[in-house]
């Protein structure tokens, strides 16, 4: 494919195609808007089906349904319709769907500045829906990056069952960058194939494997589906021999893959007592800022993570272990940079917040940066 | 674990619960009930969700369906535990969303029976976005909705098709505000069929099912039942029997009250059971697949 110059929410709606989503359920909210525009107009082409919905909760609703018929799915919204789709979000998550949610942050609380943009949905993201659940959580920082997290997302969700949580933000959704997209017929994600016969299958079974394949409806494996505690075929149960083996699965099934699953960028340099740590737009702000330090000839670390949950421990502990402090900028009043202070210890950890839609400037790094 | 929960453990394998004369297996209808599911239902005994349960079946087996072909989609509630029991495709969503999570389903499988099943609090008050929309737009879902005039799973709260004036346990002092009338308002907002009967009238239920889940597009079925536990201890209705009687006095076919006059129909308390709309217009999924097919025609 040509170059084109392409905005963020625009390379999300095409990596979605290219990721073999045929249905898309939302309502429009700003800064988000593009990515339901384009897919009203490119999905029938590839015979996948939109639909605008009459609120964000249809919206998330609509989605798990599509996706329990067999068609891959997304919806994407931003600060007040995300808390709008948390309850839903949580049943995807209960009921182990595959679904994706891009989230355009803007700023908030409440109404906010809806063409401001922001970070402050990173705890949200994690912890919005009630109960303890798995969620992934990815954060592009460019437009083609955008196109190559979605795919990801969608690779992501259906390998482990869960929602997948597109975590971008108001200035990577509308920026507009030079991209070539790779040909869609060489994106491969992954499939599920149920082998069991109807008979002997368990849409919840508790192992060999912490992800049992997904049968869609219609296709001869009949069976329950509820955001009820449920037993392995799917009903719902009071006993804490068949929930205690489904929760210890369920809240594992994640972590344990967090080699595959922990996306990141490490930009190191031998002998730095000083890291940038930063994602989404804001480690645009990370990389310009130590460009500058090191043609100053500072030396200085830089972690730009791309998966924010599960948080990336491990990384972020060897990062730890290697400097004296690290600098968290991002578009919040210091929602990461808990997560960091808890792997690394407060005393190491310097925040730069900003939550009045202005972007963390490379200089505000700097000067965070320094004695 | 609780004793209670070990209790209701061993009965539920109670092999002296199961009738052992082969009545199941020679039962085509009752072999649409799930025959691994854990019985008995979640239902207060002498519940009238059971007899929609029973005519939901027969109009299915009525209709000739195969099993795999029907998908059964509930909310949260007394009535939405419905599905569980029966052998189809079954998803029991979020309080009020049926209609919502259907929508996506019926546009992934057209081909499919899709068949919400919801209560009078989930369907109209958390749910009732959802169901003008669902029935605007016309998609071919049946929407199943059994009216106890109560919220019955917690309790018995007021439901938007309490009476006025009767009591719940949030309206001691008798109900302040007017009910939706459920078939009324799924005609104006552009259901293609729309019926009620009630679990007197279990046969009469079987044939509107049958009806709607037949038509191509948004079809509503209102089965009015009751709740003797909240609903009718709390009004001093009297027993479930009492209350199922008081459904075949208190209920006048369509065909009576079109021949009132138009005083008497205005002085009419009685419930009106028959078939309001039974028209044809494009169903969604249709259109969207011509959509489809002209977008990929290459029409701009």
């Amino acid at each position: 494919m040509a170059v084109k110059l392409m905005q963020g929410n625009e390379a999300i709606a095409k990596g979605a195609v290219a990721a073999g989503c045929r249905f898309y359920a939302g309502y429009p909210i700003t800064p988000s808007t593009e990515v339901a525009e384009v897919l009203s107009r490119e999905l029938p082409k590839v015979g996948g089906k939109f639909i605008q919905m009459e609120d964000e909760i249809a919206s998330m609703a609509a989605i798990i349904g599509a996706r329990v018929g067999g068609l891959k799915s997304m919806t994407a919204t931003s600060g007040p319709g995300f808390s709008l789709m948390q309850e839903n979000i949580g049943y995807a998550a209960m009921t182990e769907v595959p679904c994706v949610i891009v989230n355009v942050q803007r700023l908030g609380p409440s109404t906010g500045q809806p063409t401001a943009a922001s970070q402050g949905d990173v705890m949200q993201a994690r912890w919005g829906t009630h109960g303890d659940h798995p969620i992934i959580v990815l954060s592009p920082i460019s437009v083609r990056h955008s196109f190559d997290l979605t795919i990801k997302a969608f690779d992501f969700s259906e390998k482990y069952r869960t929602p997948v949580i597109l975590l971008t933000d108001e200035i990577i959704g509308h920026m507009r960058e030079p991209v070539e997209l790779p040909d869609f017929k060489t994106v491969k994600i992954f499939e599920h194939s149920v082998t069991e016969k109807p008979a002997d299958y368990k849409a919840y079974r508790n192992g060999p494997g912490d992800v049992p394949p997904m049968a869609a409806f219609g296709t001869g494996y009949r069976y329950h589906i509820t955001g009820l505690f449920h037993d392995e075929v799917g009903f719902p149960t009071q006993r804490l021999d068949e929930i205690d083996p489904w929760l210890e699965r369920v809240n594992t099934k994640l972590t344990n893959h967090m080699d595959e699953i922990a996306l990141y960028e490490e930009d190191y340099e031998d002998g730095a007592k000083v890291a940038l740590l930063s994602y989404g737009c804001s480690a645009r702000t990370a990389r310009h800022a130590m460009k500058l330090a090191r043609a100053q000839g500072q030396k200085v670390d830089l972690l730009s993570l791309f998966t924010i949950w599960p948080f990336p421990e491990k990384q972020v502990e060897a990062l730890g272990d290697k400097v004296d402090r690290i600098v968290v900028p991002e578009m919040n009043r210091g929602q990461l940079a808990l997560e960091v202070e808890r792997i690394v210890g407060r005393k190491k950890v310097r925040r730069v917040g900003l939550a009045n839609g202005e972007m963390v400037t490379p200089q505000m790094v700097l000067e965070k940066m320094g004695g | 674990m609780s004793q209670h929960i070990l209790d209701a453990a061993a009965l539920n394998q109670d092999e002296a619960l199961i009738p052992k004369s082969g009545w199941f297996e020679q039962s085509e209808t009752l072999q649409k009930l799930r025959k691994n599911k854990k019985f008995p239902t979640i239902w207060c005994p002498g519940c009238g969700i059971g007899v929609v349960m029973g005519a939901l079946i027969r109009a299915i087996d009525h209709l000739g369906l195969k099993n795999d072909d029907v998908a059964l989609v509930a909310g949260i509630g007394c009535t939405a535990r419905m599905p569980v029991y029966m052998d189809f495709n079954t998803l029991h969503t979020t309080h009020g969303r049926a209609l919502a999570f259907a929508t996506g389903l019926k546009i992934a499988r057209p081909d499919m029976k899709v068949i919400a099943i919801m209560g009078d609090g989930d369907a109209l008050a958390i749910g009732g976005n959802h169901f003008i929309h669902a029935a605007r737009r016309n998609l071919g879902i049946t929407a199943l909705v059994v009216n106890n005039s109560i919220y019955g799973m917690t309790g018995g709260q007021y439901s938007p098709t309490t009476p006025l004036g009767k009591r719940a346990t949030t309206a001691p002092y008798g109900n302040v505000e007017p009910p939706f009338p459920v078939c009324d308002l799924a005609i104006a907002a552009g259901a293609t069929y729309v019926a009620r009967s009630t679990v007197y009238h279990a046969l009469e239920l079987d044939k509107f099912l049958a009806e709607a889940i037949a038509k191509d597009g948004f079809s509503l079925v209102e089965a009015v039942s009751y709740c003797h536990t909240t609903y009718g201890r709390l009004n001093k209705l009297g027993t479930a029997a009492d209350m199922m009687r008081a459904l075949k006095d208190n209920s006048i076919s369509r065909t009576a009250f079109d021949a009132m006059s138009p005083e008497q129909k205005a002085d009419n308390t009685k419930i009106v059971r028959g078939k309001f709309v039974d028209i044809d217009r494009p169903q969604y999924t249709a259109i969207y697949a011509n959509l489809i097919t002209r977008v990929q025609g290459g029409e701009k």
